[in-house]
């Protein structure tokens, strides 16, 4: 039974990241019509936003601390951060320690602005051009974007630490009655399941009940009537991808701690949520999110130790083995619409 | 000739004398020139160019023709690797029966993926072959160890059967005795040809097989696979059943995958799962919408020129850079090479996509496309039709025609 | 006997009674249209005819075989060829080329790997390819890609394609949908000349009257899902339940 419910909760922070950027590809996917395989570089340059603020939180000046000498007897060089030399000691490297939660609010404006340029200026004129076009153009550009930022930060993985507030493990197991350590689930992992279900809220919500999500969704059933009325659905559409591209970004900065970003990190995420958006069916925005849930859930079973020894190497192939079953006898996917993708 | 008609028979005989010209043609420049960088005739690229070209050339018959795009295809690549490997272990060093079993096991594989994949199409079918290809790589890493020796990837060792091993037979690959990594060099005046035994079997094999590949574009098949791009509704209804025509392509496109591993085998007999990774597949569409999808040397085009500025991107650093522009203003001069820093050397990926990008905007006909029109530009000739054409026609024929 | 036997069908759409009770004897070598208000369920009944839906009840029996739950290439193959609304051709080939599929199909059946042979061997294929483009007066655009043509020469271009196949019955969708009034008198002309040289049995689905007096030999007028009438265009002219059916209970 624990090991069951460690499984679960295993899970779901991935699960979460399969979740936010399915949920993004399914609303390009049902708005535009355009079959994202940028989708994941979107993730990747997300989880290089956190990056990003936490070295340019730390750039540091040098000054020679004549306090303290080193073996030779010279005055130490010590750097210092300009946050910690403008905001003192305390409050300074309280920023530097919550970078990647600040990330946050400096990741949303950027990757609104990513979303957008990469609309107007590419997805743009892929409107009208086949499905394999689509994929082949966002493919290069999922290169590009990739190559440019191995350019600036190399091909190691950088390590993004979490604040040390939420390092260390939270013990599940005796809040529901279980022995001590027998289910524990790191803090930050547990803020990752959260954020991710406050973002999906937010964006079903967003679609639920404000006209702009009224009007989106009005689109995605019927492009062509909401633009007969008069609507200028194309900006909405625009719109809609910064948002998607934010959804993704998102889910990349906070995804950092857990994962330390690499350049090739939305490469791999990509594959994987592409299965996930035809596992829960193409165009279905609720079928993308259980669908992540439910594969990352599948996948950390799979890979439980009672399990690999009966079906060796599952826990490799569970997902995509799941994927063709189900395309093969749902077609749409779990929740997915008729006529969608089907030519 | 051969089944072809005359314009096709010389068009085969320009494409045999290109490839086995092919070490003199890519050694333009003497070797002490400064520019002999840029000679390509040296034996491990030019297998290269043949090898991705029978790759490109098996992916376009499925890919250029049904318009179905596999995601999955460097499987049968190394379906293909570790075929010839596993012959090595077990007989001997000759390539034969391992490319044969290289073509049977990925024909049989891609009858397998392809019967499943094929009952989508679109971007299911994309997404089917790309979760296969995907289960057979981390399959190759994990479970599959024993036949594919994980990691490390699979290697002849010493203690390995080799039943037909004898005193004097050759320890690395041989084609009946003919070994892969020997050559004889040439040197004339400044210049210096390789012409490697290797390079010949593969070039031989691949005219064979872009031979084979004619006919079947010349074939009523090859308008079948056609029509299934075109417009399935009108195939059904005058009584053609397409899946077994695109379960055919695939399997045949697979099978000149499982070749162009055997043969990557056969140049140095190794055999590593990353072969299987999605980016290789991702590699062979590159090569194939580069050079011109749905055209007869578009494909082959297309893989050599990745493969040649692969090759040389790689190659060239800032010093070589800086000596190109030294020329320039010092200030002018610095500032170039920065702007062309990020393209080089490691960079090539980087140029590789943005190519792709291009391409695929603005020449979705690929490098084929773009010399028709260069040609048309030039000669004036049917200037407004061909434009005309090219709007409803985004694969033209060429000279192949 | 009739080559086309319709007997008991019927099909409900949820609570739509779309089909009730359609019987339908289509005689061989006449020219059927079958005409109604909007509705009246004639695509869903020819839906029935080529095996894309299967009725709730009934048969409908080609030559006295049953076409139901069969694959549309399976049908084409017994001898039924279609003609779409919207002309169906192979746009990205040439008009020569789309001639020689229906060519290769009558001839190799549903799937043969003819991998290795020259299109240019076959020389009774492009013969006959030929011969029809020639009867259709195309065959000066045999070269050009088939989404250039005209509309009316798509239409021309896909009637030639069934016919190729020589096919027994042929059915016809609203074939002058969409056309101005000069393609469609050119339309019904190519039809009564191949109806008149070839004898095909033809099956039309139509609510152009202008269109369906001109062609059909005997007319079914079907209303809510189910036949009114049938009997010959000159009967069916004036009818009080036809006029009832199209004008309404009113009119009548």
């Amino acid at each position: 039974m624990d090991a069951i419910i460690l499984q679960i909760l295993n899970g779901l922070d991935k699960g979460s990241a399969y979740a936010l950027i399915a949920l993004g590809l399914t609303l390009i996917f049902g708005t535009l019509g355009v079959v994202n395989f940028a989708h994941g570089a979107l993730f990747m340059l997300g989880s290089f936003c956190a990056v990003t603020l936490q070295k340019i939180l730390s750039l540091s000046f040098t000054v020679e601390d004549p306090t303290q000498k080193d073996f030779l007897g010279n005055p130490l060089k010590v750097d210092t951060p300009y946050i910690v030399s403008w905001f003192g000691d305390a409050t300074g490297n309280a920023i530097l320690n919550w970078s990647v939660p600040l990330a946050i609010l400096f990741a949303i404006p950027v990757m609104l602005l990513v979303g957008y340029v990469m609309e107007r200026g590419l997805i743009k004129h892929f409107y009208k051009r086949p499905h394999a076009d689509q994929i082949l153009v966002t493919f290069g550009l999922a290169i590009v974007i990739q190559e440019i930022v191995k350019y600036f930060y190399g091909a190691n993985p950088i390590p993004t630490p979490a604040p040390d507030m939420f390092r260390g493990s939270l013990d599940f197991g005796v809040l529901i009655g279980f022995a001590q350590n027998e289910i524990i689930y790191p803090y930050w992992r547990l803020v990752y399941f959260l954020f991710s279900a406050v973002i999906i809220s937010a964006v079903f919500a967003f679609l639920r009940f404000t006209t702009f999500g009224m009007v989106v969704r009005a689109g995605m059933a019927d492009r062509e009537t909401v633009g007969l009325l008069g609507i200028n659905i194309d900006k909405r559409f625009t719109i809609m991808f910064g948002i998607a591209a934010a959804v993704a970004g998102l889910a990349g900065v906070m995804y950092a701690p857990i994962n330390s970003p690499n350049y090739h990190m939305g490469m791999d995420f990509l594959v994987l949520s592409f299965v996930v958006v035809v596992v829960g069916g193409m165009g279905s925005l609720p079928g993308a999110v259980l669908a992540g849930f439910l594969l990352g859930i599948l996948e950390s079973f799979a890979s439980m130790n009672e399990v690999k020894s009966i079906i060796p190497g599952i826990d490799q192939i569970i997902i995509y083995f799941v994927a063709i079953i189900i395309l093969l006898t749902r077609p749409r996917g779990l929740m997915g619409r008729k006529g969608v993708m089907e030519e | 000739m051969l089944g072809l008609s005359k314009k096709d028979t010389t068009f085969l005989l320009v494409v045999i004398f290109l490839t086995l010209a092919t070490p003199i043609l890519l050694q333009p420049f003497p070797e002490s020139s400064a520019l002999a960088q840029f000679n390509a005739g040296y034996p491990d690229l030019m297998q290269r160019f043949a090898i991705f070209g029978i790759f490109a050339i098996g992916f376009n018959i499925l890919f250029g023709l049904t318009g179905y795009l596999s995601f999955g295809h460097a499987a049968f690549l190394g379906v293909g690797s570790y075929s010839v490997v596993w012959m090595y272990k077990l007989l001997n060093y000759n390539v034969v029966p391992g490319l044969v079993l290289a073509i049977i096991m990925s024909g049989l594989f891609a009858l397998f993926i392809g019967y499943i994949s094929l009952r989508r199409s679109g971007i299911y079918f994309s997404i089917l072959t790309l979760a296969f290809a995907q289960m057979s790589f981390n399959l190759a890493y994990s479970v599959l160890t024993p036949l594919t020796n994980g990691e490390t990837g699979l290697q002849v060792y010493n203690n390995d059967p080799q039943v037909l091993m004898s005193e004097g037979s050759p320890t690395s690959p041989h084609f009946f005795g003919i070994v892969m990594n020997e050559a004889t060099k040439v040197d004339v005046g400044g210049w210096q040809f390789t012409f490697s035994n290797g390079y010949y079997f593969c070039a031989i094999i691949a005219i064979i097989v872009f031979y084979l590949s004619l006919r079947i574009f010349r074939s009523p098949f090859g308008i079948m696979l056609r029509a299934i791009k075109t417009n399935q509704t009108r195939m059904n209804y005058t009584g053609l059943n397409p899946r077994p025509y695109t379960l055919a392509a695939f399997v045949i496109s697979g099978m000149y995958a499982g070749l162009a591993g055997g043969l990557l085998a056969a140049m140095d007999p190794l055999a590593g799962a990353e072969r299987m990774q999605w980016t290789a597949s991702g590699e062979v569409v590159l090569m194939t919408i580069l050079g011109g999808a749905g055209t007869l040397m578009g494909p082959v085009l297309g893989a050599g020129f990745i493969k040649y500025f692969e090759n040389i991107f790689s190659k060239i650093n800032d010093n070589i850079l800086h000596s190109w522009f030294s020329a320039l203003p010092d200030g002018l001069e610095d500032f170039v090479v920065f702007v062309f820093h990020p393209f080089i050397g490691k960079g090539w990926n980087l140029t590789l996509g943005l190519l792709f990008m291009l391409v695929v905007i603005f020449l979705p006909g690929g490098l084929i496309e773009g010399g028709t029109r260069i040609w048309n530009a030039i000669t004036g000739k049917n200037r407004k039709k061909k434009r005309e054409d090219a709007a409803h026609h985004p694969k033209p024929t060429s000279h192949v025609n | 006997m009739g080559i086309l036997e319709v007997s008991n069908v019927n099909k409900r759409f949820g609570g739509l009674q779309a089909l009730g009770n359609v019987n339908l004897d289509i005689a061989k070598g006449t020219v059927h249209a079958i005409i109604g208000p909007n509705g009246a369920g004639k695509s869903t009944l020819l839906n029935c005819l080529i095996g894309k839906l299967i009725p709730d009840t009934g048969t409908v029996m080609f030559n006295g075989i049953s076409v139901l739950g069969r694959k549309p290439y399976e049908i084409n193959q017994l001898g039924i060829s279609r003609v779409f609304q919207t002309p169906e051709i192979f746009g990205n080939l040439t008009v020569f080329e789309n001639m020689l599929i229906p060519c290769f199909a009558k001839r190799d059946g549903s799937f043969r790997m003819h991998a290795l042979e020259s299109i240019a061997a076959e020389r009774d294929i492009i013969e006959k390819a030929e011969h029809m483009l020639a009867e259709v007066n195309m065959s000066d655009k045999r070269h050009m890609t088939a989404s250039s043509l005209s509309r009316g020469d798509k239409r021309r271009l896909e009637m030639a394609m069934c016919l190729v196949q020589e096919p027994k019955l042929l059915l016809l969708d609203e074939p002058t949908a969409g056309m101005a009034r000069a393609d469609t008198n050119n339309t019904i002309d190519l039809l009564n000349q191949i109806h008149d040289s070839r004898e095909i049995t033809m099956v039309i689905i139509e609510h152009d009257m202008h269109v369906v007096f001109s062609l059909a030999k005997r007319i079914t007028v079907l209303a809510q899902g189910t036949p009114l009438v049938e009997d010959t265009p000159d009967n069916i002219k004036g009818h009080p339940k036809v006029k009832e059916a199209y004008l309404g209970e009113a009119a009548a």
